[in-house]
């Protein structure tokens, strides 16, 4: 009896130990997915193709799904630069690095939404970058208005970049942090310049971080809504604000969800394409 | 540790440019850097500036045409009528409960998994880590819609627990990787020393390896309460009444003035300047090998 209590608490620990996250995220996972299925593809009588198809058919689908693509890949790259060098900057030890460690970190704890509201009061028409420019002569700009699509679609990328690179920022902090010095400080003893270590030591070492802050990102470029919301309304539709659009304005869930699963459809696809590219790549550096 | 960073300094520049006088390219290297800080600086900082003095002025200032750029005619009007719409403060109130409650929620099931994926092999591990990307690599906030047909059925719609468990949902794939990270970084030896010591599992868990992973676990939790401070899609769509303060600004943002939206972005962006502001002494204190 003993030697069986014994073998039964030992073995089973781990298991034990993640079942709650597991039976959690199945039933928040699992079940409304199955739900969400049969709202988008069931109607009245039966299976249905009829909520795909108005979704399809409405004039701010296309645009919206563009807009969305279009953010994803001109933000992502920008952002990842700008916050490496963030964080290398930051790296040498700057003086008064707390303070701007602070002031870097704050959009962390900002949503979209906040976001949004703060870009507002620069870009509106009546705002602050039009009062500045009013003050050196220059014209003022309807920066917002749906006439100038590539301005408003400037503001959103902005307020994003100013948003979210602070993640990608920290992330590359901490993976500073945990990369032992010795590597770099032995390049530096054999002569390679900053470049060269930035290179062929610091990145490597980089990679895992970047890896998660890479996927991380991306998912969460997907759920951008609210900065375009708050700054354009629908006039820079994005997917996800199609579904809020669909289920809070028009009351229909159905073409919600189909939406919806498009957005998990095309995240899904991402993240694959990410997993694979990235294993190759590591299975490359490893032979 | 501060020893290899002092001795780290000389060689460089002595390797790459012999010639060269030191001191002066050290002083434009520092003159650079500072600059580099200002640009990044200003860049991140004037918005927050920009919507405190907009949020701040009164309405007949931000009437005017051009805005003053310095705060030269402060108010509370903007934000006390702001704060007298209906359903701010309740939304204020629910904001923070689910905040808290999500951050409790996905530490109590996240951690045990996190320490689980980083000690043990086990049937299985595989699997579940594959079944966390998965989580993870889909944006699960867009199966409110469902869900909020689930909770209907099950009277959940409309209450703070709806969105506490969609939140903790969205964040504890993260909580226990990041977490599974970390404790793959507190070297096994301490525990194994903790056990020939004479401690059991437990005891060696909370107190060798939790205080060593404590940054990691609060960096998580920091995570965790930002995501759902500024959660807006799930909470906008699975409430009416009990809207949270983002889902309260989102839904009366196309009927509402520009003051009262530049009024409800200061007061989303203020909790989080107070935030970061504590959580970064901590981070800090933890993280100080490098940002002293």
């Amino acid at each position: 009896m003993p030697r069986a209590r014994r073998r039964r608490a030992r073995l089973p620990t781990p298991i034990l130990l993640i079942a709650p996250s597991l039976v959690f995220m199945t039933a928040l996972f699992a079940w409304p997915l199955v739900v969400g299925v049969a709202q988008a593809f069931t109607g009245v009588d039966g299976p249905t193709l009829s909520h795909a198809q108005r979704m399809l058919d409405d004039p701010y689908f296309w645009p919206a799904a563009r807009n969305t693509v279009l953010l994803i890949v001109v933000l992502i790259p920008l952002q990842f630069a700008f916050a490496l060098t963030m964080a290398l900057v930051l790296r040498e030890r700057p003086r008064f690095s707390g303070l701007y460690f602070y002031i870097w970190v704050v959009p962390l704890a900002i949503s979209d939404l906040a976001a949004g509201l703060v870009w507002l009061s620069i870009f509106t028409d009546r705002g602050y970058l039009n009062s500045v420019l009013d003050r050196l002569g220059v014209e003022p700009y309807s920066w917002l208005s749906y006439e100038h699509p590539t301005t408003v679609f400037l503001a959103v990328l902005i307020a994003e970049l100013w948003r979210a690179t602070s993640l990608v920022f920290v992330i590359i902090v901490a993976g500073l942090q945990g990369i032992p010095q010795d590597y770099d400080e032995a390049a530096a003893v054999f002569g390679a310049t900053y470049w060269q270590r930035l290179r062929h030591v610091i990145l490597p070492q980089l990679r895992p971080s970047l890896q998660v802050a890479m996927i991380l990102r991306t998912i969460l470029a997907f759920q951008t809504f609210a900065v375009a919301q708050a700054l354009a309304g629908r006039d820079f539709p994005l997917l996800v604000g199609e579904t809020y659009h669909w289920y809070n304005t028009l009351q229909n869930a159905n073409v919600a969800a189909v939406i919806a699963l498009v957005v998990l459809g095309a995240s899904m696809v991402t993240s694959v394409a990410y997993l694979r590219l990235l294993r190759d790549r590591t299975t490359e550096v490893a032979t | 540790m501060s020893a290899p960073a002092a001795v780290r300094r000389p060689p460089a520049p002595a390797a790459t440019a012999p010639p060269r006088p030191r001191r002066s390219s050290r002083r434009r290297k520092a003159v650079l850097l500072q600059l580099a800080c200002l640009a990044i600086t200003a860049f991140m900082g004037v918005p927050l500036y920009l919507i405190t003095l907009a949020a701040l002025s009164s309405r007949a200032a931000l009437n005017r045409f051009p805005l003053s750029l310095l705060p030269t005619d402060l108010s509370t009007e903007t934000m006390s009528r702001f704060l007298d719409s209906t359903g701010v403060v309740p939304g204020f109130v629910n904001s923070l409960i689910v905040g808290l409650s999500t951050l409790v929620f996905a530490l109590l099931v996240g951690v045990p998994a996190g320490y689980a994926l980083s000690r043990y092999a086990f049937r299985g591990r595989d699997p579940y880590q594959l079944f966390l990307l998965l989580t993870r690599a889909l944006p699960i906030v867009v199966l409110s819609v469902p869900l909020a047909k689930v909770f209907l059925t099950t009277n959940l719609y409309d209450t703070t627990y709806a969105v506490t468990l969609l939140h903790t949902a969205l964040a504890l794939p993260t909580t226990v990787l990041i977490t599974a990270a970390v404790f793959v970084s507190v070297p096994r030896d301490h525990e194994e020393a903790a056990a020939v010591l004479g401690a059991n599992a437990a005891q060696a868990f909370v107190r060798v390896v939790l205080p060593q992973a404590l940054p990691g676990i609060a960096a998580s939790a920091m995570f965790t309460f930002v995501m759902s401070w500024n959660e807006v899609l799930g909470a906008a769509i699975l409430t009416l009444n009990q809207r949270t303060l983002p889902a309260q600004v989102l839904a009366t943002l196309a009927d509402s003035p520009l003051a009262y939206r530049f009024a409800g972005g200061l007061a989303l962006v203020l909790p989080a300047l107070v935030f970061i502001a504590v959580m970064r002494k901590y981070l800090v204190n933890m993280w100080g090998t490098t940002l002293r």
